[in-house]
Parts: C-alpha cells; structure tokens; sequence
C-alpha cells in the first residue's frame, strides 16, 4: 500500500507542531487553536477529545489547510513530512485526497443530493489520477463500496436513497478513494444509531489494521474513543491538557478537566456509577476572554493561586504511575517528545 | 427502590398507533406495555426507530393510540382535548433544548410563566402569585438564586441552564410524573450529569416519577430503577436496570450490549441489516431475522426455532412484583 511506499516505518505520517489558529470575527479574535503539537504512525489511531468549542474541527481543518482564508496561522502541519501550511497550491492539491483525507463532521448532508454516489466517489480519483480510463474508475469505485460493506450497485443511488449509515459509508468510501495515509475522521458517527455506529467503527477498525492508514478520531464521546484509539489526546479551550495510551488517560486521567470528563462517561456495570451521575459544573470557556493562566482553573475543583499565575505546559508525567505516590511530572528531564504521557497541570507537581 | 406505592401511577396497556405511510401502514407502536410510578425513574432504550418517542408521546396524551389504552391511577385518558387539560398537568413532557424548545425571544421567567398562564394558574391555588411559582420553579430545577435569572434570554445561558429552565417550566405546574425525551443527549458530557443529578434529587425530594428516553445505556445505568428496552414497535424487555443491563436475557438487548462502548468485554455482536421496518413487522417473533440465538442454533438446540418464526410472543405484560422478564421463545419455551 502507498502507507509503505511514502513513508518510513515508524516515521510519523502526521506532525503538528504548536499549531496556533485565531479566526477574525467582527467580534473580535477567536484563538481556537493555542499551540498544539500532536502525531500519529501509521497504523495507529489518535483519538481526539474535549467538550464542544474546544477546537476539535478547527484542528482537522487546518491540517487540511482548509481553515477560512481570513484566520492567521502558526506553527508546522507535517504531512508525511511535507508542511501542508507552506505548500505551493498544485502540491497542496496533491496531499489533499491522496496524502490525507478527511470525513466531515455533518458530512451526511454534505454529498449531492442530485449526483449518484458512485460519481460523487469517482470524482476525486479522476482528479488526482488524470491518467486512469473510466472503465477503470468504476471499478476502483465498485472495489470502495465493497470495502465499505455496500453492494457495487449501490454506485447507482442517489444520496436520499440511502440510510444515515450507508450515506456516512459512502463518505467513508470517498475519504479512502485516493489510498490517503492519513484520515481525518471529524465525529463520523455521531449521528448515527447505536447499531449502526458499531457497523461504521468495525467498518474503520479494519481499514486502519487491514491497510496501514493512520487516522484522527475526533468524537466527543470518550467510550468510542476507548474503543478505537491507540492514544487519546485531550483538548480545552484550544490547548492539548492531557494525552497518552488510550486507556490510560481514559482509565487513570490525570488533568482534572480530563479526569471530569471520562468521570462522565460511566461503564455499565460499574457500581461506582450507579445513581452517581458526574460532571462538571460551570460553563464551557470564552475563547475571547480567557482567564489568566490555566484556562480550566474557574471550573476545576483543585485550583489554587497559583494556578492564575502562568498557563502550565503540557510536561511529561513520570511513568510508572501509582495512583498517587507518583503523580508528579517527571520534571524537566528532556524535551518533551509528544508520544509520552503528558498533562498540563501545575497541581500535579504538588500532589 | 424509593417508588411510592401509593403514589400516581402512569400505565400504557397494549397501545398500538399506526401511521399511514406511502410504504403501506406504519406500526410504529405495536402493542407496548410500559408503566412508570412516582419516585421512580425508568429508562426507555432501544434502535433508532424502535417506537421510543411515539410511546412517550402516547404516554402524555399528546400521540392518541389507535389501540390500547393510557391510564393514571387506573382511570383511562380522556379523549376530548378539554378533559385532557388536568391530565397534562400532571404529567409533564420535557422537550430537548438544543431542538429549539426555548423560544429565543422569550426570557426565563415568561418561558417559565408560560405553562401556568395557559392553564389559568397564574393565581396559585395556595396563595402563591406567578412570581412566587416562578421563582419555586426554578429554584427546584436547581437555578438558584432564581431572581437574577428572570430576565436573562436563552443565548444568555449555558446548556445546563437551558435544559433546567425548560425542566422548570415543567415543574411549575407540580406535576406528579415527568416524560422526558433524550434530555441530554445534545449536551455535552460535562453538562449532562448536572441535568442527571437534578432528575435524581426530584425524584428524592418531591417523590416525582420519570420516564427518560434515551439511547445512551451508560445515562440508563446512572439513573435509572428500572430499563425497559424497545424492539420495532414493542417492549422486548423490561426489569430493574441491574438485571437487564448486567444479565440481559433478550437476544436483542445481549447484542445492544456487547455493541455499545459503554460495556466492556462482550464480543460484539453487530447485527446485520438497517434499522428495522415498522410496515413490515416479522411473522413469529419480530427479531427473529436478525436474532443471533436463531441464527447460530441455540435457538434450534432448544427446539423453539420453529416457534421464533412461526409464533408471535405475547404482549409483556407489566410486571406486578417488578420482575425481570423478557419476551423471548428461548427465555419463555412456547407451551
Ligand atoms: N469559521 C469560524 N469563525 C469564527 N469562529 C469559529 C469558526 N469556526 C469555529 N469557530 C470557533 O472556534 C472555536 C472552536 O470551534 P471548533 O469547531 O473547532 O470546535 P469543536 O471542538 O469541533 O466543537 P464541536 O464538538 O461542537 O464540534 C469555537 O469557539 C467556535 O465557535
Ligand atoms: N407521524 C409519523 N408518520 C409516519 N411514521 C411515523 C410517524 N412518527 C413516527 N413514525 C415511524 O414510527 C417509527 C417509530 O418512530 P419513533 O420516533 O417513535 O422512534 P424512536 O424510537 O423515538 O427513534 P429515535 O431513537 O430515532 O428517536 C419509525 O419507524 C418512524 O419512522
Ligand atoms: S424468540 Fe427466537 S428469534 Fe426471537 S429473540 Fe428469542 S430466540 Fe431470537
Ligand atoms: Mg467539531
Ligand atoms: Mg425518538
């Protein structure tokens, strides 16, 4: 597969290295992305979390460069190793599609409802790759579906045809028709019903296992995140607070933000649970009026003073983790490569 | 349990309602059984589909069945809209905010006042004036102090406070039983378990009944005494939340299970096919195309494979002792 041919093993197939994005609003300055550095191999699923607002779309966007023209943009988007922000338009063209791909969030009202599905997914590949014959475009076409679990013939159907999950299928299906090494899939089963939500995640657990793809998995629900992810990144308000192994930011969250929200998400069967909803109080935070230093400490029933001072960097926290003898980051041992368990939060210093 | 046996009781006895659709006629409920007393909170889950919000439609009078009954306290719904105007007052439907169930020009207090001036309770019948009710309400609904909120207009407000005030304006009209319709599925995680908690503590200190209806079981497992789980127009199963989410006896319901991520270490066993058809509902037991047990023989080993696809299941009839049962051919052999 074209994962092998463009990228070394091992190699990172997406970097983003302290990604700033403001949108200018006549309202003022939004900062929706405040320096955030992330990667992902191939092979390997990053789930991405926080609550509504916290810029999940905006940093699925912008790896794409599709963040409106008007937002001032900082820091590195390394796509197979080629920064997408800096990229002459022709070669930007080329990595849109065939080096990553994205699946909108909403995207199962975004196909053409005059268009018949199998053109909608013809349509990139005839694009990119000018040179290949009609006869073998329907054919690749017919292979897409039937990797997505949708008969050939469904090609023929127009969008209204087709149930929410076939549709959010066929985005899938178009996302995949360049063999991109990235995929960006923004929320893709939100709106979907349960069964039909295991059917689509199955559907995505096998591309990434079967074919080397890497993929963002942006959901605000962290049990689907549990279940899919290799690492789990965990944003608020623009800033990456907390991110490692799946299980451990979703079992053992350090960030008091992190540790709120799964706290949110109860198992079934968890006694612990029963009759004990748990959230979060308080309101989601302002981008255009941030409190001074940790963005979260309004809300976060450890703050203390010094919480106000400076806003804490993401540090990495010392491995292995007892449940509260070595709670504390492992200090400044080293740059902080953005694989390891890491936490922004000064209070874990003094646990 | 903190149910009170004395207190109301809300009860769909074999409610059907069928709707004409150009793919022929819709069973969108199909016999469903379902009953929720005050102090008590009961999940209804189920597929997209399933009959879910046509039952708590039915269940406060605003869905008429075309069979079967609603009753409260044993006595059956009125059918002429004026009769029905004391019914409605006692069981509340709370809509989800994020449907645009606030009206954005209203503020909280005429959103609130809303409901008891179009019932002529403006005037409370124990002395207290609008503002008063008002202000009890959404003290109630947990937006305390009240006051400040008044004048506020729904943008001016969180998620949470949204759906509290639209849960206020229920309350309001001291209802005895509240039916609310996913309430916090549009929420986000963090804002979800203040709405959760605030069903708990009502059904704590005014002894008051809910029906959620929902599709997260992680909500169900958080509040609720009893689930009872829907399957193409019926209830398949029904029983206390711990019995039917950690031992579930329906082949529809282990499947919903082991799918959801909510639950760990099942295989998971994802049906085939879309979402089911209400205008064609299945001869023998409705799940019996997409049933698991049919389908990997243990329904054959137990010899009642021929009754899956040939014998329709009774109604579940609601369980006077508050037992567990489900209406399965394998649970329940044919006699
Ligand atoms: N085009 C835009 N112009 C101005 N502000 C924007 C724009 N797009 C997003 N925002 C703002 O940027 C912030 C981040 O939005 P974003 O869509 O990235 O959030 P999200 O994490 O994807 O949320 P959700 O879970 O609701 O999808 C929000 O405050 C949002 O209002
Ligand atoms: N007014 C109507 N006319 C025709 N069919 C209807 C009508 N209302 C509901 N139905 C059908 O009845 C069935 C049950 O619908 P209902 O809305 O009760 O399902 P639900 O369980 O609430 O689903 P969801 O989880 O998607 O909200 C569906 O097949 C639906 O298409
Ligand atoms: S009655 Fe038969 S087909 Fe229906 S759920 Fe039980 S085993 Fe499956
Ligand atoms: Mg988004
Ligand atoms: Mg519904």
């Amino acid at each position: 597969m074209s994962a092998e041919a463009r990228v070394e093993p091992g190699a990172p197939v997406l970097a983003v290295e302290d990604l700033h994005l403001t949108y200018v609003t006549a309202d003022g300055d939004v900062p929706a992305l405040r320096g955030v550095s992330l990667e992902v191999r191939s092979g390997e699923v990053l789930g991405l979390a926080g609550e509504s607002g916290c810029g999940k779309s905006s940093l699925a966007s912008t790896v794409l460069r599709l963040q409106p023209a008007s937002a001032r943009v900082s820091g590195r988007v390394l796509v197979s190793g080629e920064d997408v922000l800096t990229l002459r338009w022709g070669a930007l063209r080329a990595v849109r599609w065939a080096g990553a791909s994205i699946v909108f969030q909403g995207a199962l009202h975004s196909l053409d409802p005059v268009q018949r599905v199998g053109h909608q997914i013809e349509e990139p590949i005839a694009l990119h790759e000018p040179g290949t014959s009609p006869a073998e475009r329907r054919r690749r076409v017919a292979e897409l579906l039937e990797q997505v679990g949708l008969p050939a013939a469904r090609a023929r159907a127009y969008p209204h045809q087709l149930s929410g999950g076939q549709r959010q299928r066929v985005m899938i299906a178009m996302a995949l028709a360049c063999r991109p090494d990235l995929v960006v899939a923004d929320e893709p089963t939100t709106a979907l019903d349960v069964m039909v939500q295991a059917q689509v995640l199955a559907l995505l657990s096998e591309l990434v296992r079967g074919s080397g793809v890497a993929m963002v998995l942006i959901s605000h629900d962290l049990s689907v995140l549990g279940q899919m992810s290799d690492r789990v990144a965990v944003m608020y308000a623009g800033r990456v607070v907390e991110q490692g192994p799946a299980s451990a930011v979703l079992g053992d969250a350090r960030h008091p933000y992190a540790a709120a929200l799964s706290g949110a998400f109860p198992r079934v069967g968890d006694p612990a649970a029963r009759f004990a909803p748990s959230g979060l109080p308080g309101d989601p935070p302002d981008l255009r009026s941030l409190p001074p230093g940790c963005p979260f400490a309004p809300r976060c029933h450890r703050a203390a003073p010094t919480c106000a001072e400076a806003e804490p960097a993401l540090l990495p926290l010392a491995v292995p983790s007892g449940p509260t003898s070595a709670a504390g980051p492992a200090g400044p041992a080293g740059p902080a490569g953005p694989r390891e368990r890491l936490a922004a939060c000064v209070r874990l210093e003094e646990s | 349990m903190t149910s009170h046996p004395d207190g109301p009781v809300l009860e769909a006895r074999g409610v059907s309602v069928r709707f004409r659709t150009r793919a022929g006629e819709a069973r969108a409920l199909d016999g469903a059984d379902l009953r929720v007393r005050a102090g008590e909170i009961v999940a209804l889950v189920g597929e997209s589909g399933s009959g879910k919000t046509t039952l708590a439609r039915t269940l406060v009078g605003v869905q008429r069945p075309t069979e079967g009954q609603v009753l409260l306290d044993g006595t059956p719904l009125p059918t002429r809209a004026k009769a029905l105007a004391p019914f409605r007052r006692r069981v509340q439907m709370v809509l989800q905010d994020p449907a645009g169930a606030l009206n954005p020009r209203h503020t909280v207090y005429d959103s609130v006042a809303e409901g008891l001036r179009l019932h002529g309770l403006s005037q409370g019948a124990d002395g207290r004036g609008e503002e008063q009710q008002v202000a009890d309400a959404l003290s109630a609904a947990g937006l305390r102090p009240p006051e400040p909120l008044f004048l506020r207009y729904p943008h001016e407000l969180s998620g949470g406070q949204r759906q509290r005030v639209l849960i206020a304006g229920a309350l309001a009209l001291s209802p005895q039983l509240l039916v609310a319709d996913e309430p916090v599925s549009a929420l986000d995680a963090s804002i979800r378990g203040e709405v959760l908690a605030l069903l708990l503590s009502l059904r704590e200190t005014l002894g008051l009944g809910v029906l959620v209806v929902t599709h997260d079981l992680g909500l169900a497992w958080n509040v609720a005494d009893r689930t009872a789980v829907m399957y193409l127009g019926r209830v398949v199963e029904e029983g206390p939340t711990e019995q039917v989410l950690t031992d579930p006896q329906h082949p529809y319901t282990q499947a919903l299970l082991s799918v959801v991520p909510e639950v760990e270490g099942l295989a998971p066993q994802v049906l085939r096919g879309e979402v089911p058809d209400p205008t064609h509902v299945p001869a023998g037991c409705r799940f019996h195309p997409r049933c698991p047990a049919l389908a990997d023989g243990r329904a054959e080993a137990a010899g009642v494979a021929a009754a899956c696809r040939g014998t329709a299941l009774p109604v579940l009839p609601i369980a006077e002792d508050g037992a567990h049962r489900a209406a399965c051919h394998l649970v329940t052999p044919p006699g």
